[in-house]
């Protein structure tokens, strides 16, 4: 004991006189870090900063009050947690929360869907509201189509000036043009569903936008609506979840959520998958975040999100029985290795797991066949043999016989799922989430195990973290820089802010370099700190903090001091960037 | 600063009116320069969407040109220089997309050049993974996380501008993403914590954190903050009358000029331009009308005024331009193409070998077609880039710049 404590304070010395050495000395410092325990007054705040996004006034005392074990483990039982009313009233007019993809297709279509609607190769929604709004989206879309002269013009900003005057009186034109937002929501709403289309339609695009934060749930969705069908389905998605992250109950729910969603990563602008995402985050991902493993990793491996995302929706076994050759776009078909590798350098093994790129080759060989029945149209899973490589494959030394059909790849999934490097990858990729940057190895091998134990049992992989030494350590205390999600949310919750339309803070999140289900690589964002890290991205908080503290923010209520423009100021300090 | 070379610049701005260049205006002007401590600039320019090279650099000497695209060719030169809906020929076989017309003083004083038949040899035809693969350097390796241009950012020597590296735009372009810190910049005017009591206060707030990350992050960020203020506080006004266009791309341009005239530091700068993925309606019924005529004025107007507008300055600085892939060889049925392969790039500065177009041509007939559709690849873009990193950035050291590739230079600085 004696030993250490000379060489923690002759490391200590040195770091002082020689900075260049304090490189060297760190690893060893901050593993001896790993091993110093937090005082017991701090546990409470270690446990709402890792476990939640953020502490709100009075969590402190309210998880005093129950005790801290109990609310870790109802934390770990979300399903015991009843979800906050506050949340679900702020999401109830977000209907494509609830829908399938196929149904978001025909209800908030693409402008290429509209076109088809218009040429009648798809049926219009059943909703006669909707229908009608639709029809119009399509009558304009056909007439910026025709243009002048036969040449299409851009989508008017200005909106249609004479059609306004056609439909309003003066005084409704004035109200309109130079009235509050209030007046302007009043406007509006006063007309009945077929006037207020046309309306709607007729008016310049910043105003459009500009009554979304001030209009009631219903009258926003059918400004949303003529900005674009398609957009709403992306803003429904963005905006539940910043207001997740911000009022839900099941906090370890939603930061486990997003933890799997940036793991089994897709980009929501790829063509199909912003239809494809909503039905993944919903039915997917929050159902299995806390189950096993291996449920999870079949789910996304059998979603059409992933498949499309990944391409191996497209992939075709070299010795399929589908004709080879170009279709009739002129594309050629044959083995997409993108989710094969993807799958094991991202979802499982890691890059050091020790698969060679035969391995990549042979378990795309697997997953032919893996597609989805019309992905532009929100289509499902399906298993198309006339895909599939049906030959003896070879995966990591495992033979996988030949004739096994859509099993070669639920075979692979099995041997993913209960590797050893499957089980160090991911719990150092949780470790490094919720304890530290670099994680203890001694921290990481235990977690591991247990998820070796348990058949990949996330649930007790957390304990197992939440147990331990490490995760209450001086190591994990305040060591971690917020990503922009986790600041931006936290902000809010510190304040108590009111959100009653999230969209300004979604686009604060682009701003902060982390827009929201639009990480293009399948990486997903780093669970490292450090990647936060930049000039920009610093100048950003620190205008977000004074904006929000003095009530600034579109969207969000807050009670602000009058004229006191610096009460952001904690908000955007360094310590409020760490958690 | 010599009466010759204000003499050039004024020259050269009327030259944009006639369209032709006296003969004895020649390169050797900025080869006079004495040597200079004046670091070398490398901007790199993105058209995203696909941009349809042939219609921009349009090979009026091939005949199955026309044969390919009926209704949406850009007609041969002519002699009568008034008509704005022909190309504007460049060598008796390529000509420019007649809304270029700005560039083609640039191209005959030789200081722009054009490499045809060049970019990424991955086939994917998805816009995202290619853009990806051509910003990241490594064509079908989706793990890269950096961009090529953090990558070719030689090493260091002595104090480093906290500007060194900037991208234009609200977030840091993948281009640009990496180890060495890079700034993305919206606009110069925006780039500051808008209260200046609460500046102070996290200035000195960032500068006692006993977190060593944040506070040199702190200080890399009120540095920067310093730098593009006192930048936007000298204003700007556009040297040599360069008339910029007001668009999101002009203004980008602009801004990259205002911070390379400023002289704080820059090295590399990135602008990215959008909306060339013409499907349907790309050319109208004359060549100088529809998307791509459109397109193409506001790019040619804003890379001449960047031109004009740093005027001596470009013996230091070299502009390329590139994009994800180029487009069908022939047309689709709405006046349009689809995704193809090879494109062109740009390249335009002070020490470039301009006035040719570069590159094999592969020619358009049906067998010379990659997958009998698209203009097939004969160079690599990292051919090209390969060589601005090494000749004119100054950084050798390739392998690390472009994994896995081993660029072959075509000469052209």
């Amino acid at each position: 004991m004696r030993k250490t404590a000379l060489l923690a304070l002759g490391a200590s010395v040195c770091l002082a006189i020689f900075p260049a050495i304090f490189a060297i000395a760190d690893t060893t410092g901050a593993a001896r870090l790993f091993t110093r325990d937090i005082p017991k007054d701090q546990r409470v705040q270690q446990a709402l900063s890792r476990l939640t996004f953020g502490p709100r006034p009075g969590d402190v005392e309210a998880v005093n009050a129950m005790g801290l074990k109990k609310w870790i483990d109802l934390q770990l039982h979300p399903e015991q947690i009843p979800e906050n009313p506050v949340l679900e009233a702020k999401l109830k007019y977000m209907d494509t929360l609830g829908m399938s993809a196929s149904q978001m297709v025909r209800d908030y279509p693409s402008p290429q869907v509209v076109r088809q609607m218009l040429n009648g190769q798809m049926p219009y929604p059943t909703d006669p509201d909707r229908r009608m709004m639709i029809q119009k989206l399509a009558a304009k879309e056909e007439q910026r189509l025709q243009g002048k002269n036969g040449q299409p013009g851009p989508p008017n900003p200005l909106g249609n000036p004479e059609r306004l005057r056609d439909l309003l009186t003066q005084d409704q034109i004035r109200a309109l043009r130079t009235g509050t937002q209030q007046q302007r929501v009043a406007v509006l709403a006063s007309f009945p569903p077929d006037k207020q289309a046309d309306v709607i339609e007729a008016l310049p695009g910043q105003l459009r936008q500009a009554l979304f934060a001030a209009a009631p749930p219903d009258l926003r969705r059918k400004l949303e609506m003529s900005a674009g069908p398609a957009q709403v389905v992306a803003r429904d998605l963005t905006e539940s979840k910043m207001l997740r992250a911000i009022y839900s109950h099941r906090q370890l729910a939603e930061v486990m959520a997003d933890f799997w969603f940036n793991h089994f990563n897709v980009f929501m602008d790829k063509g199909a998958d912003r239809y494809l995402l909503t039905e993944y985050e919903r039915d997917t991902i929050r159902p299995r975040v806390f189950g096993k493993f291996r449920d999870l990793l079949e789910a996304t491996a059998k979603s059409p999100a992933m498949l499309f995302y990944l391409d191996n929706w497209q992939s075709v076994g070299p010795n399929a029985p589908q004709p080879r050759g170009p279709n009739a776009k002129g594309q050629k078909r044959g083995l997409n290795e993108n989710y094969g590798r993807e799958l094991m350098e991202l979802h499982t093994l890691g890059v050091d797991g020790g698969y060679t790129q035969k391995d990549v080759t042979e378990v795309a060989r697997c997953f032919t066949g893996w597609t989805i029945n019309q992905p532009q149209r929100g289509g499902r899973f399906m298993f198309n043999p006339r895909l599939h490589d049906d030959g003896e494959k070879i995966v990591l030394g495992v033979k996988i016989p030949a004739g096994g059909g859509m099993s070669d790849g639920e075979e692979v999934l099995d041997i993913l799922a209960h590797h050893p490097s499957t089980a160090h990858f991911i719990s150092r990729e949780i470790a490094q989430r919720f304890v530290a940057d670099d994680p203890p190895e001694s921290l990481v091998t235990r977690m591991a195990q247990t998820f070796l134990k348990t058949d990949g049992d996330i649930r007790a992989v957390l304990q197992t973290m939440l147990d331990s030494r490490e995760f209450w350590s001086e190591g994990a205390y305040r060591t971690k820089v917020k990503s922009p999600l986790e600041m931006v949310a936290s902000a809010v919750r510190a304040v108590n802010g009111d959100v009653d339309f999230a969209a300004p803070l979604v686009n604060q999140l682009t701003q902060l370099g982390q827009p929201l289900y639009r990480k293009v690589e399948p990486t997903g964002y780093s669970n490292s700190s450090r990647e936060w890290l930049n000039s920009a991205g610093l100048v950003a908080r620190m205008n977000f903090a004074l904006q929000l503290a003095s009530n600034k923010v579109p969207g969000v209520k807050v009670e602000a001091e009058a004229n006191n423009q610096l009460a952001g100021i904690p908000l955007g300090s360094p310590e409020f960037q760490k958690r | 600063m010599s009466n010759r070379r204000v003499f050039l610049r004024n020259s050269a701005l009327a030259m944009v009116g006639i369209g032709a260049a006296p003969l004895w205006l020649k390169r050797a002007l900025y080869a006079a320069d004495a040597p200079s401590p004046r670091k070398k600039i490398l901007v790199a320019v993105f058209q995203r969407g696909a941009a349809d090279g042939l219609n921009i650099v349009v090979p009026h000497g091939e005949k199955a040109y026309y044969t390919l695209r009926p209704t949406i060719s850009i007609p041969r030169p002519v002699r009568n220089l008034e008509r704005q809906d022909a190309a504007i020929d460049l060598d008796g076989f390529f000509g420019l997309h007649p809304s270029l017309a700005p560039l083609k003083p640039l191209f005959d004083l030789k200081h722009l050049a054009i490499v045809d038949a060049v970019g990424s040899p991955d086939p994917t035809r998805s816009h995202f993974d290619a853009q990806d693969y051509m910003e990241s350097g490594t064509p079908g390796l989706k793990a890269t996380e950096s961009g090529w241009m953090n990558r070719a950012l030689p090493p260091a020597k002595g104090k480093v501008s906290p500007v060194r590296a900037v991208s234009l735009g609200p977030t840091l372009s993948r281009t640009l993403s990496g180890a060495t810190p890079a700034v993305a910049v919206q606009n110069i005017a925006g780039f500051q914590v808008r209260n200046a009591e609460a500046a102070a206060e996290f200035e000195h707030m960032y500068e006692s954190s006993n977190d060593p990350i944040l506070a040199a992050t702190g200080r890399e960020t009120f540095e920067a903050v310093r730098i593009l203020q006192s930048v936007q506080q000298q204003g700007y006004t556009p040297a040599a009358g360069a008339q910029y266009p007001r668009s999101q791309f002009g203004d980008k341009l602009k801004q990259i000029a205002q911070l390379i005239k400023a002289d704080v530091g820059v090295e590399m700068a990135f602008a990215d331009v959008g909306q060339w993925d013409h499907h349907v309606n790309e050319v109208g019924q004359r060549a100088s009308e529809g998307q791509l005529a459109n397109l193409l004025r506001d790019y040619g107007q804003a890379l001449s005024a960047f031109w004009t507008d740093l005027g001596d300055r470009m013996s230091d600085v070299v502009l390329v331009t590139m994009s994800e892939f180029g487009r069908t060889a022939h047309e689709n049925g709405n006046r349009g193409t689809d995704h193809g392969h090879a494109n062109q790039m740009f390249v335009m500065g002070g020490d470039v070998k301009g006035g040719k177009v570069y590159g094999k041509w592969p020619g358009l007939e049906r067998e010379q077609l990659y997958e009998s559709r698209d203009l097939a690849l004969t160079s690599d873009f990292r051919d090209v880039l390969g060589e601005l990193v090494a000749k004119h950035a100054g950084n050798p050291s390739l392998k690390g710049v472009f994994p896995g590739y081993s660029p072959k230079f075509l000469g052209l600085v």
